[in-house]
């Protein structure tokens, strides 16, 4: 009788450790912007993000890196499959020794929250803002802008 | 001029004082009652602001918690790398002061100061100021007025937001004062009724390549350090900024209630009085008339 209860509770041991070895496999994101978050070092699967430097998706024990974030969409799987999009319009990327990663946006919004007619008008406001465009550094303003908002309406298509 | 201006005003003063000393009654009772007019006047505006900012504070507190996730996230690069500036030769400090315009907010702003004239008063030689907000600007401009690089108006008002953080980085960085070692001095909001003066560190772009733990990061080049150490400077700023206008927010409620039980407990003894003196003009009045009856008997 002992020995059984004894069996049960080493398989239930055994599992127990199988899971927390699984567990260190994890990545924690904390994806946040400056008007939200959306997650808090809660785990995920993959994460793809656009940067300057390319575009890339980071799994679990991804080398440590630091990148700076193009205006695009950030897609999110999650552990149960399920994948969300957010664009972001510009941040910084993360990825630490420890799998932690920190996709930080100075805006983010769900994708499905965009409304296209609306990120096309933008884009060509900003279109003919950099017609207009006098000075430098003015152009460069606009010139940001339009890669932001072109970004935009492709998100949003 | 202020001399001038005080040598006019006292024997104003004095003379007001020696005429109202000989009157007794009527003008008592008249300086009490403006006086306890004004009191009432103060706490219906104690009271009001009090209102006004508890649901500033409501605001704020609810932008914090959206904020904090994304403050502990730019700090966690730093903290996990485990940068320390080496040059500790020659330091060339910089503090940036998060303030706002307004006072009446109990010790916010004077903590701030408080911590930034200790630091300075070890060696201000190599230490410049940034100062967001009017307060620790007119706090600190008397001591070390040298010391200030630039200061940050019109913080306060509304709430922070991520642009007005990014046009602070953005000014920090085009001082062209190169320091190695920066420091925020914020408060970090706690509860309601508690908050702490903390500061986080600021790095520059050769600090951090330097660090030993950098070379795990791949694919790094010093644009890329460069734009997202920028970016993680407006960050952080933004997140203390967030700190700094929920503590301001919570304390300025907390000292307004406080300002308004005291307006209420000076009311009280100003009515007390008041009434008092009303009976002893009554009673001093009836006096006059009864004795001069009497004297006509």
């Amino acid at each position: 009788m002992s020995f059984v209860r004894n069996a049960r509770y080493l398989m239930g041991r055994s599992i127990h450790n199988i899971q927390k070895r699984g567990f260190a496999d994890e990545m924690k994101l904390t994806f946040a912007a400056a008007n939200q978050t959306f997650y808090d070092q809660s785990e995920v699967r993959q994460i793809d993000v656009p940067s300057f430097s390319g575009s890339f998706g980071i799994l679990a024990k991804h080398v440590p890196t630091l990148a700076v974030l193009k205006p695009g969409v950030v897609q999110v799987i999650e552990n149960d499959g399920k994948t969300s999009k957010y664009f972001v319009s510009s941040g910084s990327i993360t990825v630490n020794e420890d799998s932690s990663v920190q996709v930080l946006a100075e805006e983010a919004h769900k994708v499905e929250d965009i409304d296209v007619s609306e990120a096309k008008q933008l884009l060509s406001q900003y279109q003919s803002q950099l017609n207009s465009a006098s000075s430098e550094e003015a152009k460069a303003e606009a010139a940001i802008a339009i890669e932001c908002a072109e970004a935009l309406v492709r998100a949003a298509e | 001029m202020m001399m001038q201006r005080a040598n006019i005003l006292m024997p104003v003063a004095i003379e007001a004082t020696f005429q109202s000393q000989p009157q007794r009654g009527m003008a008592t009772l008249k300086a009490i009652s403006i006086r306890l007019k004004s009191v009432k006047n103060i706490q219906k505006i104690t009271q009001s602001m009090k209102m006004v900012s508890a649901a500033k504070y409501s605001r704020a507190e609810r932008d914090l918690k959206a904020a904090r996730p994304y403050g502990v996230g730019a700090q966690q690069f730093f903290e996990k790398t485990e940068i320390q500036s080496e040059d500790k030769t020659e330091p060339k400090k910089l503090l940036i002061a998060m303030t706002s315009d307004r006072g009446l907010c109990g010790a916010v702003h004077t903590g701030v100061a408080r911590y930034i004239r200790n630091e300075l008063a070890k060696d201000d030689s190599q230490t410049k100021l940034f100062c967001v907000g009017d307060k620790s600007r007119s706090i600190l401009s008397r001591t070390y007025g040298k010391n200030i690089l630039m200061v940050a108006n019109e913080v306060g008002r509304l709430p922070p937001t991520f642009l007005d953080a990014s046009k602070i980085a953005h000014e920090v960085l085009k001082t062209g004062y190169d320091f190695t070692e920066g420091q925020i001095v914020y408060n970090k909001f706690k509860s309601v009724v508690s908050y702490q003066l903390s500061t986080l560190p600021v790095y520059n772009a050769p600090t951090v390549e330097k660090s030993e733990k950098l070379a795990l990061y791949d694919s790094l080049d010093s644009e890329i350090v460069q734009s997202y150490l920028e970016y993680s400077l407006a960050s952080l700023i933004f997140y203390t900024m967030k700190e700094g206008a929920c503590s301001e927010q919570s304390s300025r409620m907390t000292a307004m209630d406080n300002a308004s039980k005291n307006a209420g407990e000076m009311i009280e003894k100003l009515t007390l009085t008041f009434n008092r003196t009303r009976q002893a003009v009554i009673t001093r009045e009836l006096i006059e008339i009864i004795s001069g009856a009497a004297a006509l008997n």
